[in-house]
């Protein structure tokens, strides 16, 4: 467990949630990242929020870009796997939170924090599917 | 004004990701790994994102649910649909796959751009082209 930070996951993950507490609270909008983002790509008649959806997924790199240019806290961002597994992965992503209606923050953190059956069968599917695609990766493929 | 508010709240969210190290699909992935918990290897890091996020929105949520609109006008946009489909899970376990194949999810796929990596750029153009594509054939939820 050599890896494991306690304390820069809690606070990163109260931080988080602080952001979606606000969003809600101050917007009226569920901070679900692959629901603003599917927002702006197909966007419905009518809908006003097009820069709103804009100015969080703008605030999602910006903040990172504060941190580590004005600031010492250092971090990493690193994939490992071949050209092909990355494409397959996202369109895998882009496709199923668009079919289950949410990711991991939507779902995840908005979704459960409403106490969300919903919510928390389509985490428990996430979670598990992630369980076993690392399993099979890592464990019997011996790395992807 | 509800356009800075999301601009401010997009940024602490990106900043919850850097700290939290959610930002790095290693950090995820040896969340993900639980079949290392035997050999000592497993990194709960992901759990306490969670359970920290959880504490700080759980209150503001309950508290947000008894308004009737939000405080920078507008409706509460909270979500009425409630049915457990296949669809809802079916989508969770291609999401989970394509989650557990790199160890990017949306947000923190977004967030580090920051980084101007290119297997990141791939990584988000391919996910924005799955979520177009979905769209498109009228997949989603």
């Amino acid at each position: 467990m050599e890896n494991f930070t306690p304390v820069s996951a809690l606070i990163g993950g109260g931080l988080i949630g602080l952001a979606s507490g606000l969003y809600l609270l101050l917007n009226g909008r569920i901070a679900g990242i692959s629901g603003i983002l599917g927002g702006i790509l197909a966007p419905s008649k009518g809908d006003k929020t097009l820069f709103e959806r804009l100015a969080f997924i703008v605030g999602l790199v910006f903040g990172p870009l504060i941190l580590m240019t004005g600031t010492p806290l250092e971090a990493q961002s690193v994939v490992t796997n071949s050209l092909p597994v990355i494409i397959v992965a996202g369109l895998l992503v882009g496709v199923g939170t668009t079919v289950g209606s949410g990711c991991t923050s939507g779902h995840g953190i908005c979704g459960l924090s409403r106490f969300s059956l919903r919510s928390l069968v389509a985490t428990l599917s996430f979670m598990a599917a992630g369980f076993v695609t690392v399993l099979v990766t890592r464990h019997l493929m011996g790395g992807l | 004004m509800r356009t800075f508010v999301s601009l401010i709240c997009g940024t602490i969210f990106g900043f919850g990701l850097y700290i939290s190290g959610m930002i790095d699909p290693q950090k995820v992935l040896g969340f993900l790994d639980i079949w290392a918990i035997a050999e000592g290897g497993w990194d709960p890091s992901l759990a306490f994102v969670m359970g920290g996020g959880l504490a700080v929105a759980t209150p503001i949520f309950m508290f947000a649910k008894t308004r009737s609109e939000a405080v920078c006008g507008g409706d509460m946009g909270l979500p009425t649909n409630k049915s457990i489909t296949p669809k809802l899970v079916l989508g969770g376990l291609l999401f989970g796959t394509g989650w557990g194949l790199v160890g990017y999810c949306p947000g923190p796929a977004i967030s580090a751009l920051a980084f101007g990596q290119t297997d990141t750029i791939l990584f988000v153009v391919a996910m924005v082209v799955g979520m177009g594509g979905a769209r498109a054939m009228r997949w989603n939820g």
